[in-house]
């Protein structure tokens, strides 16, 4: 009886996204036009959850990308511009024969890892606070998706795009497959692992981990690798879903600014060492949703940036209740 | 230090046996960014030309000199963008409602910063936000008002008279009027940091807020007041921005974020709190202010740019801004 009221306890949070997510979508769906017109049919609802799953994805996987990062007490400002960077590579790189393509997809993929791998190297060895370090090479990676696609262009292997974008069955979104693969070949493992573990311990106090004699480091090395990895995945999707490459700056420092908020909604402490990237994943799809609420209730979509900023700062303020359960004020300055 | 090197070391003035290492790193290198430009451009040592890099300095200046403070807090201002481009905009468009807008121009763009620095204040002094995601979503939201106030375009409404003569004109002859404001906002930040309980506090806080507030020190009302100050600085940043191109533009905030940081953390301030000097600070800004010409003056395209920047930023820090090894 005891057990499985520690097991919703620990997974509180996540459980909480997952509602929030339900209840926004329920909106989404009974107030969208296509199925106002046609009724609750599995083809009209389908539509729907496609393209709306399509969208919702990148964002899930920048937002996984920034949780693994984020558990570690750290911050990575620049999976935006791995993201940006991976897209454009992607642009030029996953054309032709199949074999090509493959190709193209695991250079890309490599070059996420690269990217990943050097911000950890930074943060670790350099020992450089992870803001500016991040801030900076965000500057780089944003610098050479500028090289790669000076103006937006190039093209993607359309077969494998539509097959990635389109639906199983003709009914479950592909997309939504291809994440739920991505969180069990990686974040799944990553969890259960030595190295994950450890990856909570030094977010959750450094100076702990380190007298347990854990290999921070090598967790945290993991950890900034991994989130490039996952960057460039959504950055490959990016290119599927548009079939061109674009050097973004506008939409780099959005979806950067857009994972974190995910994190915040989906219950990953930016004080690092609590939450699970599912968590974010279904704080990723609610801050989509409800942003893409405005257009099924008709305003102009000119205020959408302010109703995402107002959404992220009442989601952000909402940790403030904490503040409601602290006995000493000392308990303020953690 | 031995015996020898004292009485030597006595005789420079106090200002200098102060400087720290970062601070003569930071100075150390603008000689060699001045020796490096030259060889490129023999221009590059004229008067004039100097002149010109300190009044384009001068506005990342003043916005560095806000993002000093909060720094120096163990903080950050992630909201400088919207800030920025605030300040800028909504000074513009209070020009357009005749002559008392006209004057009404300039202190309006700062209260609308100093607003943004309020809410990011609360968040963080009160609600016990982190800064740097606090800052983040309010520059989603100023950016938010920005674009339903303009309708996405850039507004038409151009600069007032006032606005271009504090950016571009010269009261003193041979001396930019923005060198001036610099001047003015650097001195009153010296004052505020070294010769006030305010200034004390900042440090104190950023050394350890608990500390500090087991000291008698109302920690959350000083940071509340360096971020509205920080939010102020930020949109005269705009302001005077908005004076010089003699309108305001819809991104003309995102190019000063990462030189704002960058200029402070060059300079020695230390990015935990608590440590760090305004000397450094102008160093910094003098060093960014000076790379970003000599990449232009190479003509290298913005893409080489953006990589040369966050390379050379990067490799700084690593010389002389990486924390201590834990443990």
């Amino acid at each position: 009886m005891k057990e499985w009221r520690y097991l919703i306890a620990e997974q509180r949070s996540t459980l909480l996204a997952i509602g929030i997510f339900a209840l926004m979508f329920f909106i989404y769906l009974v107030n969208h036009p296509a199925i106002e017109g046609n009724g609750f049919t599995a083809t009209a609802v389908s539509n729907v959850s496609q393209t709306a799953a399509n969208k919702a994805v990148l964002l899930a996987f920048v937002a996984m990308a920034q949780t693994l990062v984020v558990i570690t007490a750290g911050i990575d400002l620049s999976v935006g511009m791995i993201f940006i960077l991976t897209n454009c590579l992607a642009s030029w790189l996953v054309v032709g024969t199949p074999l090509e393509t493959a190709f193209g997809v695991v250079v890309v993929l490599g070059v996420g890892l690269l990217c990943g791998a050097l911000n950890g190297l930074i943060v670790i060895v350099g020992r450089l606070q992870p803001i500016v370090a991040t801030i900076a090479t965000g500057s780089i990676y944003f610098g050479l998706a500028l090289m790669l696609r000076p103006y937006p262009g190039g093209s993607v292997n359309e077969d494998l795009a539509d097959a990635l974008t389109g639906r199983l069955f003709g009914f479950i979104p592909s997309s939504l497959v291809a994440l739920a693969v991505v969180v069990l070949v990686i974040w799944v493992p990553f969890s259960r692992s030595l190295l994950g573990r450890t990856a909570y311990a030094s977010g959750s106090s450094e100076a702990a981990a380190y007298m347990s004699g854990v290999p921070i480091g090598k967790a945290k090395f993991l950890a900034y690798t991994l989130a490039g990895l996952l960057a460039s995945i959504g950055g490959l999707f990016l290119t599927f879903f548009t079939y061109t490459g674009e050097a973004a700056l506008a939409s780099g420092n959005a979806y950067t600014l857009f994972s974190i908020a995910a994190v915040v909604l989906g219950g990953v402490s930016l004080f690092g060492g609590k939450g699970s990237a599912i968590g974010a994943i279904f704080g990723a799809l609610a801050f989509r949703t409800i942003g893409d609420l405005l257009f099924v209730f008709d305003f102009d979509p000119l205020w959408q940036p302010l109703f995402q900023g107002v959404v992220l700062l009442v989601a952000v303020s909402l940790g403030a209740f904490a503040l409601f359960r602290v006995r000493n004020r000392l308990e303020w300055f953690q | 230090m031995s015996e020898m090197t004292r009485p030597a070391m006595l005789r420079f003035p106090k200002l200098f046996r102060r400087v720290d290492p970062a601070v003569a790193t930071a100075f150390a290198c603008i000689v060699l960014l001045l020796i490096f430009g030259s060889l490129n451009e023999p221009n590059f040592l004229s008067p004039d030309y100097l002149l010109q890099q300190l009044k384009v300095a001068s506005f990342l200046g003043v916005i560095a000199t806000g993002m000093m403070i909060v720094i120096l807090l163990g903080q950050i201002d992630l909201s400088v963008p919207w800030c920025v481009a605030m300040g800028g905009m909504m000074a513009c468009a209070a020009a357009a409602f005749g002559p008392v807008g006209e004057a009404l121009a300039i202190p309006f763009g700062i209260f609308c910063g100093m607003l943004i620095g309020l809410v990011n204040g609360v968040g963080v002094a009160y609600l016990r936000i982190p800064s740097m995601i606090i800052t983040l979503a309010t520059n989603a939201v100023a950016q938010g008002l920005m674009v339903v106030y303009t309708g996405g375009f850039s507004p038409q409404d151009s600069a007032t008279a006032a606005m271009r003569i504090i950016a571009t004109g010269e009261l003193i002859p041979g001396v930019p009027n923005a060198v001036i404001i610099w001047a003015i906002i650097g001195a009153g930040a010296v004052f505020l940091l070294t010769r006030t309980t305010f200034g004390r506090a900042v440090y104190a806080i950023g050394n350890r807020e608990r500390a500090a507030y087991l000291s008698g020190v109302d920690t959350r009302r000083i940071v509340l007041i360096a971020f509205a100050i920080s939010g102020a600085l930020s949109a005269f940043g705009g302001v005077l921005l908005a004076g010089y191109a003699s309108k305001a533009a819809q991104s003309m905030g995102d190019t000063y974020l990462l030189p704002s940081i960058a200029a402070v953390v060059l300079g020695g301030t230390s990015i935990l709190g608590g440590r760090g000097s305004y000397l450094g600070t102008i160093a910094g800004v003098i060093l960014i202010t000076l790379l970003q010409s000599i990449l232009s003056v190479m003509q290298m395209p913005e893409a080489g740019r953006q990589v040369i920047y966050g390379i050379v930023i990067i490799g700084m820090l690593l010389l002389y801004g990486r924390s201590p090894a834990s443990r």
